[in-house]
């Protein structure tokens, strides 16, 4: 099979334009006709669902929450990236557009990161004009701030919670088509099989977590929007049950899997503190703008303070190594997740990490706080202010733009991060890869769609600070909705799917038989037992750095362990019911493929490129080393059995504007 | 730390629950209150009985999904802490801690500590959003500036996590928290005020149908409440409530 990225012919800034108004469409009176399942409610899904509701359209979505208000999107802290320019300090889409490629390393779908810029000026007047409270100055006018990476401050943001208030606006859009019956919303739902009849994607096959019923759900047409893989890590940022299973469930069916080695790892999140941990908590980037990164300049005082001998504010400012403003005097704190996670590590390696696993660093706020306490002072006419009275006004100041932040580490590290510096170590955080599509958004399947991070399309080999908010909104306002209407257009007289046919029979037996498997194992071991032991052999072989001994070694073993699952793993109670164990173990099951097809990506890809670090292959100053002449391609994988023998696929990757350059944050 | 866990197991809506007892020993102070739920759940599955059910996801406080009553407080012992953040820190060696489900004529158990929370998004669908279509041609979003002060008490009210928690602790089992949260949010903003009345009138309409009761101003829910929503929206709903339907012109 031929990839075909159908990326529209002329001028980058016209493609979308054009593509729009040459595009076949569903006419209303048809589209009452057509039945489209989404798999997700998050901004992706949730956006989508909606959009697709209104434009009339019946849509059937499914959640495993108990409300698709409580997607994983609801966590995302910092904020959201677009071309408005409101700031006047010279952004465009052009340069959004630019900083996304570059922050990508080069590996991104040139012709779709365009099209991401250009919509984003539209996703803040459609948020705005959906009651989603963005931060505003004292003119009424929205604020912005700057992130990793980018040189212009275009994030808006609401507070540290600007994924629960986007989420909240397409949640709310939802609502009301849910309320006119045009989207049929199914709670506590998974998806755990696609239906393809005659090659086409044509529905689903449910489970309901409270009753345990398998079911049958037809469309004209599926959407995949079920969010990311990290937990395959085990540790993560992602909520407990983000999960790899509809993504992997299409796969199998036949939609190319692409980058799968493509993980961000962001710098900064809260360190872990012991073996019960279940997950990791992350800090918004936005912290980087204030917050100064720092580790001890000399071993014997990091050594000091792992052992609680000495405390952070006791050691002086030149015995600090600010490293980031040190290796990159342009960019400082705010270079790019990769390469600050790199650089952490990089430190903690040397032997200057900082708590008591030495894996942490300081995320220093006292610079920032007397700055904002002077400034504040100004404003308010005080004439030689205390040092007291500006770190006060300081704090005050500090708190207003981080202050749930500042609580969520106090909560979780009990240390008051106003009075010592926080500590942060990078974890695991989002997934560039995901399901190959094409322009279109459309999988190798036909009918089958896959939008939002579950998708590969848009960050490349790294993604941007606040841009998988804009990412997943792009893609369910505006990209799917039009694009969907060109192969929805030769279904207006297709009238109902069935699911009473051979097609929904076998993949519902198909269900029924794993389950029943998975029950009859009664082995020794819990799904956690797995899922950490896969999670230790990721994050140590195919985390922040990769090499092709550790590569070789870690497909063996999840092979190893993904036999002891199916021999021993030990599931409590029964089908017919919820059952939180049986639900984990069906997606454990598909990590433990997931994970062998992202490490032999990862071994296939020899060069480094943004947060695929190969050891191999790394500058003298020990800078991700890209390798274009071999690597300027999109790794789609076929499957056909055993993971790790997928077939490789080549998206080749063009770059008619923007020159191939290797990335520098100096 | 060793403790003795007082958990109420239910199997399904239909059956009676009661409470049953679980000693657990060696749970460390740094983890979370879910993370010691995890350590007992694998004890359980170990000793091949059934883990207790409960509902979370994010672990973070901010998806809304957790949910537990735990010794008579909803999300336990610390304010604005939601129960996967609370961490074990917060009990001594020794104690003995009572889980219990949301209590709630409205919100019926599932399972063990899992609850229905399907009342909320009822509420939400009645009137909870602003009747504007996806289109690439809504106005410039600087093209109406809102005060700032306007702007922080939306968010301050948008910021409720529908957890529920002010219905569990309400002794009359009461919504209005909730609900005037988002009524509030939308009566602080210009997008909002063309469909304020109906949205006011149709969401409180919902919210009784769906049984809950009313507010007679104890203020347990505010205190409860993770995210801190004050009592001032329910005054404010009542407020929007009285505007409507006083002058509600259809």
């Amino acid at each position: 099979m031929m990839l075909d990225s159908k990326v529209p012919t002329g001028p980058i800034a016209d493609k979308w334009t054009k593509h729009k108004n040459t595009i076949n469409v569903v006419g209303p009176a048809n589209k009452r006709n057509i039945d489209i399942i989404v798999v997700g409610t998050g901004l992706a899904g949730g956006s989508a669902s909606a959009s697709l509701a209104e434009m009339g359209y019946n849509v059937k979505a499914f959640c495993y929450q108990d409300s698709p208000r409580r997607a994983h999107s609801i966590a995302a802290q910092g904020g959201i990236n677009a071309a408005k320019n409101y700031q006047n300090d010279g952004d465009s889409i052009y340069r959004l557009f630019y900083d996304t490629v570059k922050g990508g390393d080069y590996r991104a779908r040139e012709a779709n990161v365009y099209r991401l810029a250009e919509v984003s000026v539209n996703i803040i007047d459609q948020c705005v004009a959906q009651g989603v409270p963005f931060a505003r100055d004292y003119g009424g006018l929205l604020d912005n701030r700057s992130f990793g990476g980018v040189l212009v401050s275009r994030t808006f943001y609401a507070r540290g919670q600007t994924g629960q208030q986007l989420l909240l606006g397409a949640y709310s859009a939802m609502n009301r088509q849910i309320a006119k019956g045009k989207i049929k919303m199914y709670n506590r739902h998974e998806m755990v099989e696609l239906v393809k009849v005659d090659g086409k994607a044509r529905g689903i096959i449910s489970r309901n977590l409270v009753t345990g019923e398998i079911e049958r759900h037809s469309a004209h047409a599926v959407v995949i929007a079920s969010g990311g893989y990290g937990n395959v890590f085990f540790l993560s940022t992602n909520a407990m049950g983000s999960n790899v299973t509809a993504s992997w469930k299409i796969h199998r069916n036949g939609a190319f899997f692409a980058n799968p080695c493509y993980t961000q790892i962001h710098p900064t999140c809260v360190p872990r503190s012991g073996e019960h941990q279940s997950k990791l908590t992350l800090m918004s980037e936005s912290l980087r703008n204030d917050g100064r990164i720092w580790v001890p300049k000399n071993q014997e005082d990091a050594e000091l303070v792992r052992q609680k001998k000495l405390k952070p504010t006791d050691i002086k400012e030149e015995d600090r190594d600010y490293y980031l403003e040190r290796r990159y005097p342009a960019f400082g704190n705010l270079v790019p997740r990769d390469v600050a996670s790199r650089a952490a590590k990089e430190r903690c390696d040397a032997g200057f990490g900082v708590n008591s696993t030495g894996e942490a660093v300081y995320l220093d706020f006292a610079t920032a706080i007397e700055r904002y306490g002077k400034e504040k002072a100004l404003i308010l006419g005080l004439s030689s202010p205390s040092t007291q009275k500006i770190i006060e006004l300081g704090e005050a100041v500090v708190s207003e733009k981080y202050g749930n932040l500042f609580q969520m580490y106090e909560q979780i590290v009990a240390e008051n991060p106003y009075k010592t510096p926080m500590m942060i170590y990078p974890a695991v955080h989002y997934t560039m890869g995901g399901v190959w599509v094409d322009y279109n958004l459309m999988t190798t399947i036909p009918g089958c769609y896959c939008i939002g991070e579950a998708n590969f399309s848009d960050h490349g080999a790294n993604r941007l600070g606040a841009s998988a908010l804009m990412q997943g909104l792009a893609d369910g306002y505006f990209v799917l909705p039009y694009t969907i209407g060109d192969y929805l257009s030769q279904d207006i007289r297709t009238g109902p799917i069935s699911t009473d046919s051979k097609e929904f029979f076998d993949a519902e037996e198909k269900v029924k038989e794993t389950l029943d498997k998975m029950l009859s194992i009664k082995g020794e071991k819990t799904v956690d037992y797995f899922h950490k032991k896969l999670g230790k052999i990721m994050w140590e072989y195919a985390g922040m750095a990769r090499n092709k001994e550790g590569l070789d070694y870690a497909i063996q073993e999840i092979k190893n362990i993904r036999k002891e699952f199916w021999t021993n793993v030990k599931i409590p109670g029964s089908q017919n019911e919820m059952n939180k164990e049986l639900e984990k173990a069906g997606r454990v099951a598909d990590f433990l493929e997931l994970g062998e097809l992202f490490a032999k990506d990862a071994l296939e890809r020899t060069e480094s490129a943004g947060g695929h670090f190969r050891e191999e292959s790394q500058t003298p100053e020990g800078e991700a080393l890209r390798n274009d002449e071999d690597f300027a391609f999109t790794s789609a994988w076929e499957y056909i059995g055993e993971p790790s023998e997928a077939i490789l696929h080549k998206e080749k990757l063009e770059f008619n504007d923007i020159e191939l350059k290797q990335r520098s944050y100096k | 730390m060793d403790l003795i866990l007082k958990v109420w197991r239910q199997k399904d809506s239909r059956a009676k629950g009661k409470i049953e007892t679980y000693p657990i020993s060696n749970i460390s102070e740094h983890s979370s209150f879910l993370e010691m739920m995890d350590v007992l759940n694998d004890k359980l599955i170990e000793d091949g009985k059934e883990p207790v059910a409960f509902d979370h996801d994010c672990r973070e406080g901010i998806c809304g999904m957790c949910s537990m009553y735990i010794n008579g407080q909803a999300h336990g012992p610390s304010r604005g802490t939601t129960t996967c953040q609370l961490h074990m820190r917060s009990f001594n060696d020794g104690d003995t801690i009572y889980i219990e489900p949301w209590r709630s004529k409205s919100l019926p158990v599932i399972k063990d500590l899992v609850v229905d929370r399907s009342a909320f998004d009822r509420i939400q669908q009645a009137g909870g959003f602003i009747s504007v279509n996806t289109s690439g041609n809504t106005q410039d979003a600087n093209a109406v500036p809102i005060p700032k002060d306007d702007a922080d008490k939306a968010f301050d009210a948008a910021a409720c996590i529908g957890c529920a928690a002010c219905v569990a602790t309400c002794k009359n089992s009461s919504a209005m928290l909730f609900v005037a949260a988002k009524v509030s949010q939308y009566s602080y903003l210009p997008q909002g005020e063309v469909e304020a009345k109906d949205r006011v009138v149709n969401m409180v309409e919902q919210m009784d149908k769906e049984g809950f009761g009313n507010c007679t101003n104890t203020g347990a829910c505010e205190v409860e409440c993770p995210k801190g929503i004050s009592l001032e929206y329910i005054a404010r709903m009542n407020r929007e409530y009285v505007k409507a339907t006083l002058i509600k012109e259809k």
